[in-house]
């Protein structure tokens, strides 16, 4: 290899790539660089362009200009399966599995050892059962249908997946946003003895710890432009990286909370008594208060989101669900609604968004009925009414017509709270908002929150992240295995503390 | 490190001014317009009936003809449209008209004049779409099943009721068929009701709560669940629509032919879910177009009239139209991928 990269331990080189979308520019030269063995973190921003770098490395997107060098030879990643064959995988985000099929058939979809075209079944759910078991998942079965599985199992899937190829660079965006603390260190470990073997693997998280943790170096993106190249992972202070990401200094800014006490005389917005979800959720009860942010905090899949969905009525659940003194029956959200609740709900894509329409249009989606008489919509009043949402919320671009597929997470986010800021909404129930939102579309989540709540609004918050229910929350609930083991104000809990308690399960 | 790339930057610097309109070509702009396809497909075939028949094709009875014809597809379409971009598919159409013309033409329903026979068939096309609209939500059906189902349940009770006889309207209640005969400013009355069926349905697309949550429901049913609206409630209407636009289209084919028959409107439902296909919309739902549908059925009744009028053998036709809506679809598909 004569005319190799400059850096000769350089498995991945791509230089001055950009991507061009109309009306967009996402990737406006991009540089960067990957040894093999190593894990090299990619930071940004929601829209700095990560997604579609790596949709680049995928052969999903082809660059308008740029080199990309593999291995020691300049490539042309033309398609998935060119991507593929040079030896680099992708795990996405949006985890790309086929609901209907097995476990083993989705690991070898595309690609099932065959003799003469006939698929030996036994052979493939072997080669799956050995591969799910060097993951450290050899209670997942190659026969069981992927639907049934948990988003965590899902993921150990997608990884099985990428590893059934002979492969020497594995991309994972944000592998960790749908799994829980116990897993994300299995996930580590499976990291580890991929490195060891000499692949190398590009890591995406907005969690800057895990990256200090399983990191060695990282290129930061920001605006579709490499703004920094090969930082030390653990050794980059926090403030030198996030100021990178945004140009200025943020990290969880909380905004300030009422005093101890000060909801005491509040009325209730919402009383839950005996509230049961078959096998998900037993006996809970709760309330809130108007103007007061309840966290719940806990692992995934402790019934969190179950508790929030069977308040809304969107989960058969047994129990009672009172908002502001009057009963809300079960079993369809609409009801909810009328009654005056509003949801984000956890997955912002398929279940709150419609991605196809434009961001008045899923705005305006839960209020129509105000607009209207006789079913007939006063457009006027419709847009004036969004454009006020939107600047209430600082959604951005402030365009009342583009798509929302176009915008960026914390946006998308910012939309789908916007769609409850109207008159009488007495509570909100949010699953995790923060959800792939970078680190300043975060501190102007958490200050809309605020302010709603200080408008006299309740807010039932459900956060995979401890410090952010500590830090938003006025009082907190600790659920475990579908119970509520602990309630105190959020000032007299830590960190470690929760953890402890939603991991083992010690009361305070 | 990104030194490499800024000469590439400023080149492409003055296209960018216009943050909405990137490489804003003349060409790009025509393909703004919409159903710009649908338009010179139309056009093509216009010339097509031009050149090869030029002594009948452009004549004002051929073009009463032609849109007599698709008056009746016309109005099934209109129903179907909100149908498929709701996210379903309703195969009973043409069944649930032809049982709808018989129900109204039996003698007992004919006694009691012309009124209550449109009402009877309007009814008759509503109930059915009830049906199959409460087999989908409540009993969670595949749409597919439920109105297949359908189909062959309501053409063979159209059998039943008429004893597979063609019931002619009787003579005192022509009224009916003056809609076909009876002319204002050179068109007959049924293409105005056509008309105003496809009025109707672009203004309930496009202007009322109804047609923002056929959109939403189409588009993403756990979305718009979860956003308060009664999913369940809105599927059931929009196959109650469809019904409904069957009755009408029942009470048409019973003015345009004079009778009542459970051979009425047989493959309806091929023609108009084509139409809608051809159209643009999305048979996964959530996008599409009333205009985009009627431009696709006056595509196919074109084609047909010209297949006719040229003596061509009808095999040959359902051959050409088989080709038309692969070569639309391919031709979305390549218009879609190329703006995203």
């Amino acid at each position: 290899m004569p005319k190799s990269s400059p850096d000769s331990a350089s498995l991945l080189t791509m230089r001055g790539i950009v991507k061009q979308f109309p009306g967009v520019r996402a990737l406006d030269g991009v540089d960067l660089d990957v040894r093999a063995g190593e894990v090299h973190c990619l930071l940004g921003q929601n829209g700095a362009g990560k997604s579609t770098l790596i949709k680049v490395l995928a052969g999903v997107h082809q660059p308008d200009e740029g080199a990309v060098v593999f291995g020691g030879r300049q490539v042309r990643l033309t398609s998935p399966t060119a991507a593929i064959r040079l030896g680099i995988s992708t795990i996405y985000q949006e985890l790309d599995l086929v609901d209907g099929l097995s476990v083993a058939e989705n690991v070898y979809l595309g690609h099932e050892p065959a003799r003469l075209g006939f698929v030996s079944q036994s052979q493939v759910n072997r080669a799956t059962r050995e591969l799910l078991a060097g993951l450290g998942h050899g209670e997942i079965r190659p026969t069981t249908e992927v639907g049934r599985l948990s988003p965590a199992a899902k993921q150990v899937v997608s990884m099985a997946r990428a590893l059934s190829y002979d492969t020497r660079l594995i991309v994972m965006d944000e592998p960790s946003a749908a799994l829980a603390h116990d897993e994300v260190a299995n996930l580590f470990r499976i990291i580890r003895e991929l490195t060891a073997q000499g692949v190398a693997v590009i890591y995406i998280s907005h969690r800057l710890e895990e990256i200090r943790e399983i990191g060695d170096r990282v290129t930061v993106l920001k605006d579709g432009r490499t703004v920094a190249v090969g930082l030390s992972a653990k050794d980059t202070p926090t403030s030198q990286v996030v100021s990178l990401m945004t140009g200025r200094n943020v990290e969880h800014v909380f905004p300030p909370r009422p005093r101890p006490g000060s909801h005491d005389g509040r009325p209730e917005v919402l009383r839950v008594e005996g509230l049961s979800v078959p096998g998900r959720v037993s006996d809970v009860s709760l309330t809130v208060r108007a103007g007061e942010i309840v966290g719940l905090a806990g692992l995934v899949g402790a019934g969190r989101s179950e508790i929030v969905e069977a308040i809304y009525g969107a989960r058969r659940a047994s129990g009672r669900v009172v908002l502001n003194g009057t009963p809300v029956r079960g079993g369809n959200p609409s009801r909810a609604v009328r009654a005056g609740m509003g949801l984000a709900p956890e997955e912002r894509k398929a279940q709150g968004l419609l991605l196809d329409q434009s961001v008045m249009r899923n705005i305006s989606l839960s209020s129509l009925d105000r607009y209207a008489r006789f079913g007939w919509i006063d457009r006027d009043q419709e847009a004036s009414e969004a454009r006020r949402q939107i600047e209430e919320l600082g959604i951005r671009p402030p365009h009342l017509d583009r798509p929302i597929k176009n915008l960026s997470g914390g946006n998308q986010q910012k939309a789908v709270l916007a769609r409850w800021l109207i008159n009488g909404r007495r509570l909100l129930l949010l699953d995790e908002p923060t959800r792939g939102v970078d680190v300043g579309a975060r501190a102007e989540l958490y200050a809309v929150i605020r302010k709603l709540a200080d408008e006299g609004i309740g807010v039932l918050l459900v956060s995979s992240e401890v410090p952010e229910v500590l830090g938003l929350a006025d009082r907190v609930l600790v659920v475990r295995e579908g119970r509520v083991i602990h309630e105190s104000d959020a000032r007299d809990l830590d960190e470690h503390h929760v953890l402890d308690m939603i991991m083992e399960g010690m009361p305070a | 490190m990104s030194d490499s790339s800024t000469p590439a930057v400023d080149e492409q610097a003055p296209t960018r001014t216009r943050d909405s309109m990137p490489r804003a070509t003349t060409w790009n702009r025509l393909g703004e317009i919409p159903h710009l396809g649908l338009i010179i497909a139309l056009v093509l075939l216009a010339v097509v009936g031009l050149v090869t028949v030029p002594g009948t094709f452009a004549t004002a009875s051929n073009l009463v003809s032609v849109l007599s014809l698709a008056a009746t597809i016309g109005v099934i379409t209109v129903g179907a449209t909100f149908v498929i971009i709701g996210g379903g598919i309703d195969l009973s159409v043409g069944a649930v008209m032809a049982l709808a013309s018989v129900w109204a033409t039996t003698l007992a329903t004919q006694s009691f004049g012309p009124f209550v026979m449109i009402i009877c068939a309007l009814l008759v096309g509503t109930g059915a779409g009830l049906v199959n609209g409460l087999l989908i939500s409540y009993g969670r059906m595949v749409p597919f099943i439920a109105t297949l189902a359908m189909l062959v349940a309501a053409r063979g009770l159209a059998q039943r009721m008429s004893d597979r006889k063609t019931q002619l309207i009787q003579q005192g209640n022509q009224v009916i068929v003056d809609m076909s005969t009876t002319r204002v400013l050179g068109l007959p009355v049924l293409v105005y009701i056509f008309a105003v069926v496809v009025v109707l349905g672009w203004l309930l697309l496009n202007r009322t709560t109804f047609g923002r949550r056929t959109y939403a429901v189409g588009g993403n049913p756990e979305a718009a669940r979860l956003a308060g609206i009664d999913v369940r409630r809105h599927t059931v209407l929009l196959y109650a629509l469809s019904g409904l636009c069957c009755g009408i289209a029942a009470v048409l084919i019973m003015a345009r032919t004079t009778t009542g028959s459970s051979t009425h409107g047989d493959l309806y439902e091929l023609d108009a879910i084509a139409a809608v296909i051809i159209g643009g919309t999305l048979l996964t739902g959530g996008r599409g177009t009333i205009v985009g549908s009627i431009l696709g059925l006056l595509i196919f009744t074109v084609i047909t009239n010209l297949f006719i009028l040229n003596g061509l053998n009808t095999a040959d036709q359902l051959i050409a139209k088989g080709l038309i809506i692969v070569v639309a679809v391919l031709l979305q598909r390549r218009s879609l991928t190329s703006r995203t």
